[in-house]
């Protein structure tokens, strides 16, 4: 597969965090192919060649996106559940303090699930369509990290986010998955 | 080594202590709370189960889904 279809859905998903709509996403990511064969000599490799595109696109959507007045707060994007728990409170001990914060509830042991099982095609329907449901930075945030395998460095670099905004973002979006995977897997076994 | 972690709070450090982030004397901590709690050990299990099974969706799948969504919101737009 070329670069150009690799790192394209992706791209268009980018865009579309900061336009309004899908077709000028696509402009965008066009207007990013051109500004790349024109900068790719400036490219110095002190950051990975994906990275280096996301931050033109991320550039490019940002403008586009402010010059049709859609200036949208970080609020907006990231999600407002940031500071949320990443397992429901009541699994915890509230008693005296000597117990306080110890799981009340055992999470349930996955190690016996079958791969076939934990990986299967309905699993995966299942949890992509909760990533799709995310707040949009999350969602990216986690499709780079733990979908397509880019490191922490490279998403906060493409997607211009500080280093904490990262992991929270991913540290809330991961939350959100595994308990929708054990949602699905307990319901299944019984 | 001061006050020990509690479970709540270990949960909230995992993506930390999964990025290497988590250093020094709280990912000592950390790792000493792991090997004395079945319940935390299960949850750091369950976590990177979920970023496996988050890492075999593939770019097709994500982009099946996003149109599977866009389709559903269709048909409710036209039934309602
Ligand atoms: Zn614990």
């Amino acid at each position: 597969m070329s670069l150009v279809e690799m790192l394209q859905p992706s791209m268009l998903r980018v865009a579309r965090m900061y336009v309004s709509t899908a077709a000028v996403a696509e402009e965008v990511v066009q207007e990013t192919w051109l500004g790349v064969l024109r900068g790719i000599d400036r490219f110095q490799g002190r950051s990975s060649l994906r990275t280096w595109i996301f931050r033109i696109l991320t550039n490019i959507a940002k403008t586009r996106g402010q010059r049709e007045g859609r200036s949208l707060p970080f609020a907006s994007l990231a999600g407002d559940d940031l500071d949320a728990p990443a397992v429901d409170p009541d699994r915890f001990d509230t008693g005296e303090a000597s117990s306080q914060g110890a799981w009340s509830t055992l999470p349930d042991d996955w190690t016996g699930i079958p791969e076939d099982r934990l990986l299967g095609r309905e699993t995966l329907a299942v949890i992509g369509r909760v990533i799709d449901g995310l707040p949009p930075m999350q969602a990216e945030v986690i499709r780079l990290r733990d979908a397509l395998g880019w490191t922490s460095e490279e998403v906060r670099n493409a997607l211009d986010l500080t280093e904490t905004n990262q992991r929270v973002l991913l540290h809330r979006a991961r939350a959100k998955v595994r308990s929708a995977l054990e949602a699905y897997l307990s319901s299944e076994t019984t | 080594m001061g006050r020990d972690l509690t479970c709540k709070e270990l949960v909230e450090l995992v993506t930390g202590y999964l990025d290497g982030s988590v250093r020094g004397r709280r990912r000592r901590r950390f790792e000493a709370h792991i090997a004395a709690c079945d319940g935390c050990t299960r949850h750091l299990l369950q976590m990177e189960a979920t970023i496996r099974v988050t890492g075999s969706l593939t770019e097709e799948q994500m982009t099946e889904e996003q149109k599977a969504v866009l389709l559903t919101a269709f048909r409710g737009w036209s039934t309602s």
